[in-house]
């Protein structure tokens, strides 16, 4: 069983790192006239670009990982036991890598033009 | 204290007792009266209390005690915030009544409650066995192998400095009133959480110099319900009636396991 | 052990920020806001899929969200992370044992040093810079 220091230790990187990447992210909509930036033609365009689908894979697994394992930890301490803690724990590493899979789909399928 | 009266729930019929002294100022004090084995639910008691400035809210509920209420239960002894017995909840706040001066609530009501996140044995006495279980988990002592008590009888001192002394005196003035685990969030709703209680003593050790025992308590608290849910709220130390500033040492333990100290 | 005898608040602790301070407050906004972002993430990861179903759907889903109520909630999700974003600073610096002043023997009326200046100066600065983002995006979004 990996340790809590271990996985809190995984939820600070995770936070500095995603703040690092998401400001890259909006930054990059910003460059853009907003209300442009999410045209169709546009969004396809960013995508095709290499290192912004990694910038996008990126931000997705470390704020899927901080997010859901600070779910896990608002709903461990809301409630105890340990089949209680179990579904949890595995529940939220499920949503996580559900999430996970769900949106490298989507980043994969565009970038490489399979729309 | 002067004189006191009491009217419950409904009762229109105020007794009052005689006073000896001219009375100062009047107020109410609303305690709670619970018995788990007979009660299904808590009920406040409205007492009229006449107090003088120097008064506690440890003073009233002893008056009351002795002279119109006999079966309020209630947990005390120095009177001199030293013992940690008599922590309750004193308008919503976990506080110790012998601390707590009756004119300086700013208040016409005193609402008295058991301190929350302890279980209740009766009225405003709660159970503190938990709290001294997770205490007594952390190893609240001098851990090292060469024990100042010997087999060959030959008496070993572990020599301080007063520098040494400092960095961890402010932690030791811990009386275990469980105020910090009343006002922890984290607390009020983990019940297999150590609380800052017991973790602001595993600092307390760690941080002494004579102690080797370190490694053991840091692979005590690194689990679950540990260290980690600390997020540093700082409530603990909002309510510490001993300047130990909880929040402070579990913030320090955890930076060992952050790898920010040694 | 009944709920009356085992006398924990409950989740109404944590929904209570009005108690124990500014840092309290933090605590609460900390939590309201880490929850806020994990929903809007995963509506964000959901409304940009829509992608793969090609330009018609796309521009459907931008209808739908790119309103103004769906700029108000970009407007309070941009609010949300430079808050969570700033104030997680402060606190992952206190978990390392930095900024929360130094032991020592404590004096009457006992101030918590943990509870300092600097720490409270933070908080206001994150809500602060939190409402600049808000009104910066209001302005960005709504504009022109």
């Amino acid at each position: 069983m990996i340790r809590e220091s271990m996985i809190m230790k995984i939820h600070y990187a995770t936070a500095l790192g995603s703040v690092a990447l998401v400001v890259i992210h909006v930054l990059f909509r910003l460059t853009q006239n907003f209300h442009d930036s999410l045209k169709f033609d546009n969004v396809i365009t960013n995508y095709s670009l290499l290192p912004y689908s990694i910038l996008l894979e990126l931000i997705l697994i470390l704020i899927s990982i901080h997010g859901f394992n600070g779910l896990r930890v608002i709903l461990l301490e809301l409630n105890q036991g340990q089949k209680y803690e179990t579904i949890i724990t595995y529940g939220c590493l499920a949503s996580m890598i559900a999430l996970i899979t769900y949106g490298s789909r989507t980043i994969l399928m565009t970038s490489m033009g399979m729309i | 204290m002067a004189a006191i009266k009491i009217h419950e729930e409904n009762d229109q019929n105020v007794k009052s007792i005689a006073a000896d002294i001219k009375p100062k100022n009047k107020i109410l004090f609303k305690i709670t009266k619970f018995n788990p084995h007979v009660d299904t639910h808590m009920k406040y008691v409205d007492y009229d209390v006449e107090y003088e400035h120097w008064n506690t809210v440890l003073d009233a509920l002893l008056m009351i005690k002795h002279k119109v209420d006999p079966s309020l239960a209630l947990r005390y002894s120095c009177r001199q915030a030293s013992c940690g017995s008599c922590g309750m909840m004193i308008n919503d706040k976990p506080s110790l009544a012998c601390f707590t001066k009756i004119n300086e609530l700013g208040s016409d009501v005193v609402k008295i409650e058991p301190m929350s996140n302890f279980p209740i044995l009766r009225d405003l006495a709660v159970d503190f066995t938990q709290m001294f279980n997770t205490h007594k988990k952390l190893k609240p002592y001098i851990i090292r192998s060469d024990s100042e008590i010997s087999q060959s009888n030959e008496i070993k001192e572990f020599s301080q400095d007063p520098d040494s002394v400092e960095k961890y005196i402010q932690f030791a003035n811990c009386i275990k009133c469980g105020l910090c685990n009343s006002a922890c969030p984290t607390m009020a709703t983990d019940s297999s959480f150590m609380g800052p209680q017991a973790l602001t003593q595993a600092y307390r050790y760690v941080s002494d110099d004579r102690d080797k025992g370190k490694n053991t308590r840091l692979k005590i608290i690194d689990e679950r319900h540990g260290i980690w849910r600390c997020h540093f709220a700082g409530s603990c130390s909002k309510v510490c009636p001993k300047g130990v500033d909880p929040a402070m040492g579990i913030q320090f333990l955890r930076s060992y396991l952050l790898g920010f100290r040694d | 052990m009944n709920k009356q005898h085992n006398n924990r608040i409950g989740i109404k602790a944590w929904l209570n920020p009005w108690r124990y301070g500014i840092e309290r407050f933090a605590y609460w906004l900390m939590r309201i806001t880490g929850v806020g972002l994990l929903v809007y993430f995963i509506m964000h990861i959901y409304e940009t899929s829509s992608i793969l179903d090609g330009k018609e759907i796309w521009n459907k889903m931008l209808d739908l969200t790119q309103t103004p109520e769906g700029h108000l909630i970009l407007v309070l999700v941009i609010g949300m992370s430079t808050f969570h974003t700033i104030n997680g600073i402060r606190i992952m610096l206190g978990h390392g044992g930095i900024g929360v002043g130094k032991a020592s023997r404590p004096d009457y009326p006992y101030a918590p040093k943990s509870q300092n200046m600097k720490n409270k100066l933070c908080i206001y600065a994150s809500i602060g810079l939190a409402a600049l983002a808000m009104l910066y995006s209001v302005e960005v979004m709504f504009g022109e």
